[in-house]
């Protein structure tokens, strides 16, 4: 073989910024193929996809008003996911979040507090942690796998939601949708703009990614939670403590989740309803690997996630393309990132053949 | 009497995509490799059948299609966790996520289409036995084919050599390459395997159990399977027992909607996810009989030295 893959003598820093820049452009070229299959103007598609969302005002506003839950959710996961405990489940803590939210707004007697708005985000903050700590109890102390008890429970969250909008929190004047009565206005975010969906909730946004870096690369229960992820023996040996990670990596994911269904709920949607989220959760989990489990790089991965949202509604209003094609390139993404983070630490050499 | 006969025939068939997808998955973590998206490709599986289907081919031909388009789908996940070497959890949730949305691409169209299921098998006599032959031989031929993949699994692991070998690796790939064995190959053969089952697992379920295609149509099944290794513990025969009992799960719910219990529907239909924590809660209690047969080096990237 001409060719020999070797391992780098230490990671390489060109290719940890090149790779998302690598793969992003690998997914480019694929869907550009893609459409060319589908018959249809590979140029005009993209286009449409990832510039003509950005083009118009209401578009960067939406774009930033998406990318918010992403950074949100997936601050938390990355915290989690150094340390190896895998929450798969933000989705339904999601969800628990706004349910927990929405009661507080709907049934909180004086609806015109302002209090109203600060109990809901710590509300929707503990439901989102307490869902996720029934996950950590069951890690920790019944030794019981938490990314199937996440998912599980994910599921379990959105039978709860359904039940509870068709059910005992429907709006009776709502002409029997599944939906609650909008919330009162103290319980919703103040908009930059009236013509504009984007709400102050992404200052939440803002301080979450600035903590959770600190949190990550500057403190110490930060440190030790990533030293047992690379190497649990060592950290063991150095006396730290496995069920801490599993904790503290669990409820924070869990609170952060929690955070994005509350600011979804008291932000563009203004009340509880069967559709509270459009996968958030799951793609939140790609958004932390972009990211690099960094809370800057999740950021760029956010806003990267929030623009595939944006631009799969784009196309399936202007061209008339299925949404599911937003999932493909989230996937997709996801494949050439992962394959690219290999050339960080190995690269492929050519071998000279030597001819007697 | 009728009751209890409807019950144990829908509980086998209700557990037979979860047997299927289950079993996949089980050969691929005894390699030592956990590949956690079973969920898209089961959907893959159950679009691509189910355009197969729309498309006039015959029915044997669509499962073949089925099986094809998972172990297709499995090779993406092959290639980055064998190749690239890429965190497999990652690697396993990308799957999941790209499975979906390209099965809601590919069965868009076909909605709510109802499909000429297959149809379970006749023999004369024996089906006609008055209640045996109703719970015994009146299956669709897909049931008795899962019992006999069951049965070829648990043989080819600890019955032949390639078994051995395979599972040798699964505990420790380094050990495995220096007597000569082919750890990479072997997991890729193991990855495309689990690609199949969870295939035909997924076009059981669009092809015969529903049969329709609707958008995300396995509902958690392919998280199920994956959990259902975990409650095996890594030994093929009590896949089968978790199945039926998940199966059962599905029915009893049903069942409950079906004579109006005074309880929510959705409480009903959350009763197999919660079955499943319950169980997993249970199972993991027993930490030496999991890691008896727990493949050692699962999720461990593996790179042959020298």
């Amino acid at each position: 073989m001409p060719y020999k893959i070797e391992l780098r003598a230490e990671p390489s820093r060109r290719m940890a910024i090149a790779a998302p820049l690598v793969a992003t452009g690998a997914t480019l070229i694929v869907s550009t193929v893609f459409f060319l299959i589908l018959g249809l103007d590979p140029f005009l598609t993209l286009y449409t996809f990832f510039i003509h969302p950005l083009t118009s005002m209401n578009g960067v506003s939406e774009w930033l008003l998406k990318a918010s839950p992403l950074i949100l959710i997936a601050c938390g996961l990355a915290i989690g996911f150094r340390a190896n405990v895998w929450n798969i489940g933000a989705e339904g803590q999601l969800i628990i979040g706004a349910i927990a939210a929405s009661g507080i707004g709907l049934f909180f007697p004086w609806q015109d507090s302002v209090l109203l708005l600060p109990m809901m985000v710590i509300g929707g903050m503990l439901g989102g942690a307490l869902w996720a700590a029934i996950a950590a109890f069951l890690k920790d102390r019944m030794n019981t796998n938490e990314i199937l008890v996440t998912l599980m429970l994910t599921y379990v969250a959105s039978l709860l939601l359904s039940y509870l909008v068709h059910g005992p929190w429907r709006d009776p004047n709502g002409f029997n949708f599944p939906q609650t009565a909008l919330l009162p206005y103290a319980a919703t975010f103040e908009l930059f703009d009236y013509s504009y969906r984007l709400n102050t909730s992404i200052f939440f946004t803002a301080v979450v990614v600035v903590l959770a870096w600190v949190f990550m690369e500057r403190s110490f229960l930060g440190y030790k939670m990533s030293v047992g992820g690379i190497s649990p023996a060592a950290s063991k040996y150095a006396g730290f403590s496995a069920s801490a990670s599993i904790w503290v990596g669990l409820l924070i994911s869990g609170a952060t989740a929690g955070l994005a269904g509350m600011t979804e709920l008291a932000g563009p949607l203004g009340q509880l309803s069967s559709q509270i989220s459009p996968g958030y959760g799951f793609a939140a989990i790609i958004v932390a690997f972009i990211g690099r489990l960094n809370a800057f790089g999740i950021v760029l991965g956010g806003l990267l996630l929030s623009l595939l949202y944006l631009g799969g509604e784009t196309v399936q209003l202007k061209l008339g393309l299925p949404s599911s094609i937003a999932l493909i390139f989230q996937g997709m993404l996801l494949f050439f990132l992962l394959a690219s983070n290999f050339f960080i630490n190995f690269h492929i050499r050519k071998i000279e053949v030597k001819v007697h | 009497m009728e009751l209890l006969i409807s019950i144990f025939v829908a509980t086998i068939i209700a557990g037979t995509p979860l047997i299927f997808a289950a079993l996949g998955e089980l050969v691929v973590e005894k390699s030592g490799v956990i590949n956690l998206g079973i969920e898209g490709m089961m959907l893959v599986g159950a679009a691509f059948g189910v355009w197969a289907h729309f498309s006039g081919i015959p029915m044997i031909f669509a499962l073949g299609i089925a099986v094809i388009a998972g172990v297709l789908t499995s090779l993406i996940f092959g290639v980055l966790a064998l190749t690239f070497m890429t965190n497999q959890y990652a690697a396993g949730l990308a799957l999941a996520i790209f499975g979906a949305g390209v099965s809601a691409f590919v069965g868009r169209g076909f909605g709510s289409t109802p499909v000429q299921a297959i149809q379970p098998i006749h023999i004369p006599g024996l089906s006609d036995i008055p209640v045996l032959g109703e719970m015994v031989f009146q299956f669709d031929p897909l049931v008795y084919f899962s019992f006999v993949m069951l049965g070829l699994v648990s043989w080819f692991l600890y019955k032949t050599k390639a078994g051995l070998a395979l599972r040798a690796i699964g505990e420790s790939p380094d050990a495995g390459h220096a007597i000569g064995l082919q750890v990479i190959r072997t997991r890729y053969v193991a990855v495309m395997f689990g690609g199949a089952m969870a295939g035909l697992g997924g076009a059981y379920l669009s092809l015969v159990y529903t049969p329709l295609w609707v958008e995300n149509m396995t509902a958690g099944r392919g998280w199920i399977a994956l959990a259902l290794v975990v409650f095996a513990a890594w030994r093929p025969r009590r896949v089968i027992l978790g199945a039926w009992l998940f199966g059962g799960m599905t029915i009893l719910q049903l069942q409950g909607q079906a004579i109006g219990l005074k309880v929510p529907t959705e409480l009903l239909s959350a009763l197999p996810y919660l079955a499943t924590i319950f169980v997993l809660v249970l199972i993991s209690q027993n930490r030496q009989a999991m890691i008896l047969d727990f493949p050692v080096s699962l999720a461990k990237p593996f790179r042959p030295k020298g």
